[in-house]
């Protein structure tokens, strides 16, 4: 707690600022590109969100694991707190996503891999955040989403492999990987995009500190209450 | 087959509702376990059970001596009273001449062939006791079991539950009403409350309950 | 085990029991589609694998609440606990009476209903096979949704929305081994995945399940 309280405001500045400097210079330095004019730049919303949509889940599978074999609460808790930021990350990865896909793919939704696959994670989230609401009793409701989350990496990653079976797909391969090789990202998006990427990243841990720091301080109250009530 | 229980602790809901309660159950004794409503003798009874994890303490008691029996009969109103103890004993392998003597016991014998649900409480309650006769194990765990039985009903179990003891068997039970069983030792569990209440050390009220005082 | 089996069996086929929910309401959706989607029988030809095992999926969801919760609520969970049967065991055989109740029962119906929907000529036997050898594997995710589900009253809607992304892999593989093979394509290799799946739920997730139990019984 005293540790987290300290670094907060480092975080959220630092998130500020990149977050601040990847978007303005994404949005007005960069030049368009020679396909897709200008909007290609809602990329630099677009990849850093998809990353971290999924990002998000691996750290609530690891927490969860954590939870899980160490019996570690803060733990379950920031598990419980990362899945509404993975959320609004998947979400924001689809309108994004739907709103690049209209001009270039000349459709808002497409039954494409990668978008189904995110469908698919948008479901995993519910379900697990509806898991959590709906137990009242937090060491079961830790339990069962922590079993939840563990067998629903698998069968995630199974569905992935499934939809990427079933369609072979519009979207474009990921592309910030392949900067290394033939270089089809420019340089020139390159920076502002790792900038971005920066930014999303302490602004995931910023809000997922805020919200640990939430439920704890939720279930401190819980617990004091109970105290109360008994004498 | 001998039931000890050592410095046992036991928590419902995150606290601690009993703890430091020591016992031994020797073949052919009975322990009545009494105090008020909420005290936690349910929660005793199920961590005996296995169905929870104590807090602290040891029981130790081989699980396959145990025979648990709930407030709830666990039965099937959809299926004949036969089926009903049938199936325990099929669980249990103790074979269908078990399950006919168990209905003679509590005489259910005239009612094997209606369905359960049509059963009155009272007659369901005796069913739910004859699975006990058909688990073949020695040590009952019962929880209320003479709720919603007359007085007749009462005795026979009671005498059920003598001829248990007197082939070797124990029970622990968990009850208001006097069964009359001489043998039977009383435990009283209100001394065993905590002093103070306190959380499930490593629960989550512990985690976060302790550290009020820390700023942030 | 044996015993276990019987009695979810004969409780499945007493009245109240929810055989014969799962046949209805797969009828319902396969006489419902066709009523919006339009007459055209080559549409309804290219679909159908796919309403088919939609259909069927929706079904089995139907009755996955009563898999536990039913032995929850009179207490006959807590007895079959401390029990000597492993509580992995006693889910694989609800799970397994819950296959013998709707899946397999689906299965066999699915080819009458595909003809309502034209399905064409290749694809019935596909349809038969991807649907015996899928639906164990919707029983068993099922079950594992119910286990988490148990001690909530209102679970039925939470158990779908956990249950239905888990369905995903089964479904698109199931799916995809009767289109092939109603297009006379080679099934084969979705087939072997929809076995994986099926494999391989029905070997671990018996032990999520329980472990999911014994923590809604604490």
């Amino acid at each position: 707690m005293r540790l987290s309280r300290r670094v907060l405001p480092w975080i959220a500045a630092l998130a500020g600022l990149s977050l601040g400097i990847g978007l303005i210079w994404g949005f007005f330095f960069t030049p368009d590109d020679y396909k897709q004019g200008s909007t290609v730049k809602i990329l630099f919303i677009h990849v850093p969100a998809a990353m971290m949509a999924i990002n998000a889940w691996i750290m609530m599978l690891v927490t969860s694991l954590i939870w899980v074999i160490r019996r570690h609460h803060v733990s379950a808790l920031a598990a419980r707190a990362a899945a509404p930021a993975g959320l609004v990350f998947t979400l924001i990865a689809l309108v994004t996503g739907a709103l690049w896909g209209q001009p270039m793919w000349n459709t808002w939704w497409e039954w494409d891999p990668r978008l189904t696959s995110f469908l698919i994670l948008l479901l995993f989230y519910l379900g697990y955040i509806a898991l959590w609401s709906a137990i009242e009793d937090p060491e079961t409701a830790a339990d069962l989403t922590g079993i939840l989350c563990v067998v629903g990496s698998v069968f995630a990653v199974m569905s992935r492999y499934a939809v990427k079976f079933w369609n072979q797909g519009l979207h474009q391969d990921s592309t910030i990987l392949k900067v290394g090789e033939k270089d089809p990202l420019d340089v020139a998006y390159y920076v502002p995009l790792v900038i971005c990427l920066v930014g999303f990243v302490l602004f995931f841990i910023l809000i997922v500190l805020l919200r640990t720091r939430m439920l704890i301080r939720a279930r401190r109250l819980i617990a004091l209450e109970a105290r109360e009530r008994l004498g | 087959m001998e039931l000890r229980v050592e410095n046992l602790a036991v928590a419902r809901g995150g606290l601690v509702v009993l703890e430091g309660i020591s016992f031994t159950l020797c073949p052919g004794q009975a322990l009545v376990l009494r105090g008020p409503n909420g005290i936690g003798k349910t929660t005793l009874l199920r961590t005996i059970a296995g169905l929870q994890p104590p807090v602290s303490g040891a029981i130790s008691a081989a699980t396959d001596d145990l025979a648990y029996a709930s407030h709830a009969d666990g039965l099937k109103s959809a299926l004949t009273v036969d089926a009903n103890i049938s199936f325990w004993a099929s669980v249990y392998g103790s074979g269908q001449t078990a399950a006919a003597a168990a209905l003679d016991r509590l005489e259910l014998t005239a009612l094997r062939h209606r369905a359960a649900g049509q059963l009155s409480a009272g007659q369901k309650r005796r069913l739910g006791l004859a699975r006990l006769l058909v688990t073949g194990r020695p040590v009952w765990l019962l929880d209320e079991p003479t709720v919603s039985l007359d007085q007749a009903a009462v005795a026979l179990f009671a005498g059920v539950l003598r001829a248990h003891l007197k082939e070797g068997g124990a029970a622990l039970i968990a009850t208001h009403i006097d069964l009359g069983l001489e043998e039977a030792g009383g435990l009283d569990l209100t001394p065993f409350r905590p002093k103070h209440q306190r959380a499930v050390a490593g629960g989550f009220d512990d985690a976060f309950g302790e550290i009020i005082g820390a700023p942030g | 085990m044996i015993a276990l089996l019987a009695r979810d069996l004969s409780l499945a086929f007493r009245a109240g029991g929810g055989f014969g929910l799962g046949l209805a309401f797969f009828l319902l959706v396969v006489v419902l589609v066709p009523l919006g989607v339009g007459p055209d029988s080559a549409i309804l030809a290219a679909i159908a694998p796919g309403v088919l095992w939609v259909g069927a999926l929706l079904a089995s969801l139907l009755s996955l609440d009563r898999i536990f919760a039913l032995d929850h609520e009179d207490g006959s969970l807590d007895l079959l606990a401390t029990a000597p049967l492993p509580l992995e065991g006693v889910v694989a055989i609800k799970a397994l009476a819950h296959w013998l109740v709707t899946g397999l029962a689906l299965t066999l119906a699915a080819p009458l209903l595909a003809v309502l929907l034209n399905l064409p000529a290749p694809g019935y036997p596909w349809l038969l096979l991807s649907l015996a050898v899928g639906t164990p594997a919707l029983s068993v995710i099922g079950a594992f949704g119910a286990s988490l589900t148990i001690g909530l009253r209102r679970g039925g809607l939470l158990l779908s929305l956990l249950v239905l992304p888990l369905y995903v892999p089964t479904l698109v593989f199931g799916a995809e081994v009767v289109r092939r093979g109603a297009t006379g394509l080679a099934p084969a290799t979705p087939l072997a995945l929809l076995a994986a799946i099926t494999a391989g739920s029905l070997a671990l997730l018996p032990f999520a399940a329980a472990a999911a139990i014994r923590v809604n019984l604490r």
